[in-house]
């Protein structure tokens, strides 16, 4: 099995225009997710939700500036850490991930225990 | 065709065969079995790389010994097991620093690839399913798909692919380098998709060979002439290596078919001085009728199972244009049906303009501007030369000169190719004499 993030980008607004329902139902879908990643024979290892990108700070080098990085349509807002068998098992997973304002990107985890 | 095998089936021709028959049966063996012995070899060293040098130094071990022990009854598997030991004893040495690299996840062997091959009792299961599907995988860019199938299906070098693909060298190694990191670091799985895939990822290779033979057979910056022959013969090469493999998918059959009824017009569509012939104009008997009957035979197949997919209407569309006696001749009623149902499998905007033509021949040019019109408020062949060319054509049977003049202006200001360039001139000029 190999290690992939789940990163979930979405247009930060579609959360906060849907006030408390929106985000209810976003809760249900993801337990919904959790329990759906275990039928497909995947493993979550862990993830959060992330506070929206307005409470972001940056910092590069010894410089500290308010904000993220890049102010961008859809943010990251949230992530999973998945096992999977093989990229084609984690995109099967990854579509099932809740991101009604956006989508999810699957990147791999490096293995840098080989060293 | 088999000529290595026929050549080592007469006996006594095996060990008096010249160095330069050796040569000649190993330039064939690289390439009718470059992907059979690759795909083969990468399950066994788990990285793509090593694969491939393996099965070089494989084809360089043939050379020799091929000439002292005669070619081989089969030079695939020859080469196969050669490749394979070659393989193992890297593997026996590197074996702590394989340790450290991300190695190809090799899934189970699927319903799809069992197709083998016996040399003796050694039974080689066939690979290239695989090494096909893993080329094109959806994860990839079209462009590292198109390039990696080159490369390690087709066997090419980085410098032929650079060159056919108009770019440079380091360029496209880079493509491919970038794209064998993302196939092991993202553990793309060396493996026939399942069932309940296959419809999508099959359709993402029918693409990248399709994709093959559109740039070959009109060459996008073509200087000299229309067609890259090289590109074209690449190109039928794997639909055919697609329908060995999967004979019982009507979509490989319908690219396979489309292919080879398309390039059965290839002679006539450039005039002996290069310029370009419209399907019109072109000398029907001068029709390739052996590569258009296999093609047809191949459109009734694939039709014939139903619910025909986007190959198998378009190579239907070329069937009929290929069958009908001449260009007035044709069956524009029921080629208006196939592309009506074309246009329902595929909705593209391409489609679409190419149906507008045809409703021009069935309804009137007039009908068929009204199509083209609504085209070019969708915008979406914006760029797109074959629009103003079509337009440019329906005007100018409707003696509606300056208009069309100003059309084929269009097209020939977006076109890069020579042969098509030099067409468009022609009718410009042709709009602009006056005497109307």
């Amino acid at each position: 099995m190999a290690q992939y993030a789940i990163l979930i980008y979405e247009a930060e607004g579609g959360y906060a225009g849907g006030g408390q329902e929106a985000w209810q139902q976003a809760m249900e879908a993801h337990t919904r997710f959790a329990g759906q990643v275990g039928e497909r024979g995947g493993k979550i290892l862990g993830g959060d939700a992330l506070e929206p990108t307005a409470t972001a700070t940056s910092i590069r080098g010894d410089i500290v500036t308010d904000g993220p990085f890049a102010e961008t349509k859809e943010a990251l807002g949230g992530f999973y850490l998945i096992e999977a068998r093989d990229l084609d098992h984690a995109i099967e997973i990854a579509k099932l991930c809740p991101a009604p304002y956006g989508g999810v990107e699957v990147r791999p985890i490096m293995d840098t225990s080989g060293g | 065709m088999r000529t290595v095998a026929s050549a080592s089936d007469m006996p006594g021709a095996r060990r008096d065969t010249g160095r330069n028959a050796i040569a000649a049966a190993v330039a064939e063996a690289h390439r009718r079995e470059w992907a059979f012995v690759l795909a083969a070899t990468a399950r066994v060293t788990r990285d793509l790389d090593a694969a491939e040098e393996c099965v070089q130094d494989a084809y360089v071990a043939a050379l020799d010994a091929w000439a002292r022990q005669g070619v081989p009854r089969n030079p695939g598997a020859w080469l196969t097991t050669a490749a394979r030991h070659r393989a193992l004893d890297t593997l026996r040495r590197d074996r702590t620093l394989r340790a450290k690299l991300p190695l190809l996840i090799v899934g189970e062997q699927s319903s799809g690839d069992r197709d083998e091959r016996a040399e003796g009792s050694e039974v080689i299961a066939d690979d290239r399913l695989r090494l096909i599907f893993t080329c094109c995988h959806p994860a990839l860019a079209r462009e590292a798909q198109v390039a990696l199938t080159l490369r390690l299906v087709c066997g090419l070098t980085t410098a032929e692919i650079a060159k056919a693909f108009v770019v440079s060298e380091p360029t496209m190694a880079a493509r491919v380098t970038r794209a064998k990191k993302k196939i092991s670091a993202a553990r793309i799985a060396y493996r026939v998709p399942e069932a309940a895939e296959l419809p999508d990822r099959l359709d993402a290779v029918l693409t990248v060979i399709h994709l093959l033979y559109t740039t070959g057979h009109t060459d996008p910056l073509g200087s000299v002439g229309l067609v890259r022959p090289d590109l074209v013969e690449r190109a039928i090469a794997l639909a055919r290596l697609l329908r060995e493999l999967m004979p019982d998918e009507p979509e490989v059959g319908g690219l396979l078919g489309l292919i080879l009824i398309t390039d059965a017009r290839r002679a006539t569509r450039t005039d002996p001085n290069g310029g370009l012939q419209l399907l019109e104009d072109q000398d029907r008997s001068l029709w390739d009728a052996a590569a258009i009957a296999e093609g047809c035979a191949l459109v009734t197949n694939a039709l014939r199972r139903g619910r025909p997919g986007r190959f198998a209407l378009q190579a239907a569309i070329a069937a009929l244009h290929a069958e009908a006696p001449g260009y007035d001749a044709t069956d524009w009623p029921q080629l208006l049906v196939l592309y009506d149902r074309l246009l329902r499998a595929w909705p593209s905007p391409v489609v679409a303009l190419n149906r507008a033509v045809v409703v021009a021949m069935v309804r009137g040019p007039d009908a068929g501007l009204d199509e083209i019109a609504r085209l070019e408020q969708d915008g979406r062949l914006a760029g797109y030369r074959y629009l103003p060319a079509a337009k440019a054509d329906l005007l100018r049977r409707l003696n509606r000169r300056d208009e069309a003049r100003q059309s084929y202006q269009a097209a020939f200001d977006l076109s890069e190719n020579a042969a098509e360039r030099a067409f468009l001139a022609g009718r410009i000029a042709e709009m602009a004499r006056v005497g109307r």
